[in-house]
């Protein structure tokens, strides 16, 4: 049974990287205080806004700039409507993914003049490193990632080192555990959400566009199918800390990953079920983590002065 | 005479067509204690908050070392030198005490902020040295939420000292400490003093302003009523004292000092009896009895099972073993609420946590375990709205309840007035034992001799009272007798005529032959 093979940790990271990047946008903003369950929603519309920058330019990374603005611009206007008007942040953010699938979906007719799928642009490459692409059995490996691969657990070492290690990170966890006592302190608290949701926009807007400009060469309509969310059950399981929630992407991943595999190998088990693999981790994830997780203590609630 | 810290100069702060302060002047003179006395909402709190930057004056001046001072955050007043320990601590829990101290004291630019990795080594070390330097015996790397509120307290005014506070104000600091804890905390201050710290106190607590103060400001009803020194003859008991603070008190509360009605000794049988109870955990084989017209009192330094011993009795944690009889008949299998109908009531400790929903409104807060058909209703699925109003109404009466009308949320009560609707509405059951934790933590004067009547009255009617208290001045004022709870035990009790401070000390801190606190 050829399964478990070093095709099968590239589909993994292929996979994994898209659930990772929202992720590490949820930590953000999570550790900020506000509850972003807009992540699948910032997806759709960086996904969107890559393949049509890159359309219009024909150069893919400017595509991936496109979705950077998209997803600033996303979690700015979940920032006011939850920091600024101090909405409820569910609802909010809920309202985030309605609008992102409803938008998205209208915009590409709109474009392209064609429903559902967008034509075909320009992908961004994969980069074959010399010398270690050359390996036996881990060589394939250095051959078909991107830049963007790299760059996503640069990304996540980098988030880690300022969350955790940094004056920065240690202001934004103040705020997310109590905005009162980090005003005491003097943090500005409204400042410092609206960066870390804007940045968690960001972040998720790249997962989006890495579905429609690496994985794929098009945008389709709800083309990110829950993985935003998958983002968010990798948050709890990994109890809001980078290296667990980035295991557990990964995880979820390589369950996405075997059942495609199982597809083409044929194992015997029905693959609309491997196909919800991840989804059934993620809910026992949630189900058993969820009573006792260690969640930041201020999220979803808005910061009044007094 | 010594220079002044800090000066106020009619400073004026209104809400709507509310004075919180009205042409306030107060001079703090260096390295001295100042005090801050008031009943609850006398603009006390405003008044500071002013001082710290949080709320911006309609009117007035502001002085600081003689220098004209304007503060439009409290990171202006703490560039000053003026700190502040919050009533409501500002520490975040899941961060360490290191960590706490340094937070949002960190670089300006950009790569110290953002890059460079945060210094928690030398962080802990200051901690460590201004600890030691104040003899606090902090550890730099525990978490806060496993300090105690005293150990908190402490960390609180490293807090304001690391910035360089020379003037601290402390809101209300020995509210939620025990006895032992605060005694320390006023040696804290002392030394804070003899170390040039100038300390504004602000409190409702008339021992402690009298322990500690040089000078003490009265303020009522947002205007300063008086202004005294503290002479060092008048810090101890004595005749020069007694007057004084009759005076101070005159002035908080604009009359003389309301006295509690006296105690008349009865011989009922016991409404309450306890034994061997143990939970596994917290409780460990206690014994208790109460006896019907009577004030029995539980003291003992917080965490000793005080909480865990009211949540026995009302049911909402598991016994292991033990009997618990209220009139005789076994209360230990049943509910909750088959309890408080047997004749139980309860004065919870944490009011806000369990004994009103904040944001209903004092028709709704006062029906609370009434709800259940009667007596609003023939069945249990409508409520007369109408009897509920009239019932809340009659409760705001007995009590004498400050609230607008009976649809106001209740949160927009002042927490006495909350209590007063809490200890009215628990006595509405007409209880045969009444569990009392901390009824008048926070409380101000008028408000606490309230409480205390009530107590006293349902006593004399026959029923118990069970009164769990850090206060020992409350204990000593309302109490018949008085049990010491250590370690999920009851270590010591005594009738409380034949009491002796020193012993109970001894109980409660668990040394037999240590010199009391």
């Amino acid at each position: 049974m050829d399964i478990l093979t070093i095709s099968l940790v590239i589909s993994a990271i292929h996979l994994g990287v898209p659930i990772i990047l929202p992720m590490l946008g949820g930590l953000v903003s999570e550790r900020s205080g506000v509850m972003n369950i807009g992540l699948e929603g910032m997806m759709l519309g960086g996904a969107l806004a890559a393949v049509a920058v890159t359309f219009i330019t024909g150069n893919p990374w400017l595509g991936l700039l496109g979705a950077i603005v998209s997803g600033l611009l996303s979690g700015l206007i979940l920032a006011i409507l939850t920091v600024t008007l101090r909405g409820n942040q569910v609802v909010a953010s809920t309202a985030i993914n309605l609008i992102g699938a409803g938008i998205t979906a209208a915009l590409v007719p709109i474009i392209w003049g064609v429903d559902g799928t967008s034509p075909s642009v320009p992908k961004i490459p994969s980069m074959t490193i010399p010398g270690l692409s050359d390996l036996p059995v881990v060589g394939p490996l250095f051959s078909s990632l991107t830049a963007m691969d790299y760059g996503t657990f640069v990304l996540a070492i980098v988030v880690w080192w300022v969350l955790f290690r940094t004056d920065a990170g240690l202001r934004i966890r103040a705020v997310g555990e109590s905005a009162e006592s980090a005003d005491a302190a003097g943090i500005a608290v409204v400042r410092t959400r609206f960066i870390a949701v804007m940045t968690s926009g960001a972040f998720a807007a790249l997962g989006g566009a890495y579905l429609s400009i690496v994985t794929l060469d098009v945008f389709q309509a709800s083309m990110t199918q829950g993985r935003g969310y998958l983002a968010l059950a990798a948050l709890v399981f990994g109890k809001w800390r980078v290296w667990p929630a980035l295991a557990a992407c990964i995880v979820f991943g390589l369950a996405d990953a075997f059942a495609l595999r199982s597809q083409i190998v044929g194992i015997g088990i029905p693959h609309e079920l491997l196909l919800a693999l991840p989804y059934v981790l993620a809910l026992v994830a949630l189900a058993t983590f969820v009573g006792r997780t260690s969640a930041p203590a201020g999220v979803g609630k808005p910061f009044v002065r007094a | 005479m010594r220079s002044a810290a800090v000066r106020l100069v009619d400073i004026s702060k209104s809400y709507g067509d509310v004075w919180a302060n009205k042409d306030i002047s107060l001079t703090v003179e260096e390295a001295s204690i100042h005090g801050l006395l008031g009943e609850n909402g006398a603009g006390k709190s405003t008044l500071m908050k002013i001082l710290f930057g949080m709320v911006s004056p309609d009117s007035g001046l502001l002085e600081v070392n003689g220098q004209p001072a304007a503060f439009r955050s409290s990171a202006d007043a703490l560039e000053h030198g003026i700190g502040m320990v919050q009533q409501h601590f500002s520490l975040i829990g899941t961060f360490t005490v290191a960590e706490n101290l340094i937070l949002g004291r960190g670089s300006q630019s950009f790569g110290g902020r953002w890059v460079k990795r945060l210094d928690l080594k030398a962080a802990a070390q200051r901690t460590r040295e201004l600890s030691d330097r104040f003899g606090f015996g902090i550890d730099p790397f525990a978490l806060c939420h496993d300090l105690s509120v005293g150990a908190r307290q402490k960390v609180e005014i490293l807090k304001a000292l690391w910035g360089g506070a020379t003037t601290l104000v402390l809101d209300e600091p020995t509210a939620a400490l025990s006895p032992p804890e605060a005694e320390e905390l006023y040696e804290v201050l002392e030394r804070l003093r003899r170390e040039g710290t100038t300390v504004i106190l602000i409190s409702h607590k008339l021992p402690e302003v009298m322990r500690l103060c040089d000078r003490v400001t009265v303020l009522r009803d947002g205007a300063v009523v008086g202004d005294r020194e503290i002479a060092l003859a008048a810090r101890r008991p004595g005749g020069q004292r007694a007057a004084m603070e009759a005076d101070l008190v005159q002035l908080m509360i604009g009359r003389e000092r309301p006295v509690v009605s006296q105690r008349a000794p009865r011989d009922l049988p016991p409404v309450l009896s306890i034994r061997e109870l143990s939970d596994g955990k917290r409780i460990d084989g206690l014994d208790l009895t109460v006896n019907g017209g009577e004030i029995l009192a539980i003291v003992g330094v917080e965490g000793n099972g005080q909480s865990e011993l009211v949540e026995l009795l009302i049911g909402q944690r598991k016994r292991i073993s033990g009997a618990v009889e209220l009139d005789g008949t076994d209360i230990t299998a049943l509910s909750t609420k088959q309890r408080f109908d047997k004749g139980l009531a309860h004065i919870a400790e944490d009011r806000h946590a369990s004994a009103i929903a904040d944001s209903m409104s004092l028709t709704d807060n006062a029906s609370f375990g009434f709800i259940d058909g009667a007596p609003f209703a023939p069945t249990p699925f409508w409520l007369s709205r109408r009897l509920r109003s009239r019932f809340a109404a009659l409760l705001v009466a007995r009590q004498n309840v400050r609230a607008s009308s009976p649809d106001a949320l209740i949160e927009s009560l002042s927490g006495g007035n909350q209590q007063k609707l809490v200890v009215a509405r628990e006595l509405a059951r007409a209880p045969r034992l009444m569990i009392a934790a901390q009824p008048t933590r926070g409380l101000d004067i008028a408000s606490t001799t309230a409480v205390h009547e009530a107590l006293l009255a349902l006593r004399d009617r026959g029923s118990a009272v069970l009164l769990l208290s850090l206060d020992l001045t409350e204990v000593f004022t309302v109490a018949d007798r008085i049990a010491v709870i250590r370690g999920g035990r009851i270590v010591g009790e005594s009738p409380i005529a034949t009491a002796d401070a020193t012993q109970i000390g001894q109980w409660m801190s668990g040394a037999a032959s240590k010199e009391p606190v």
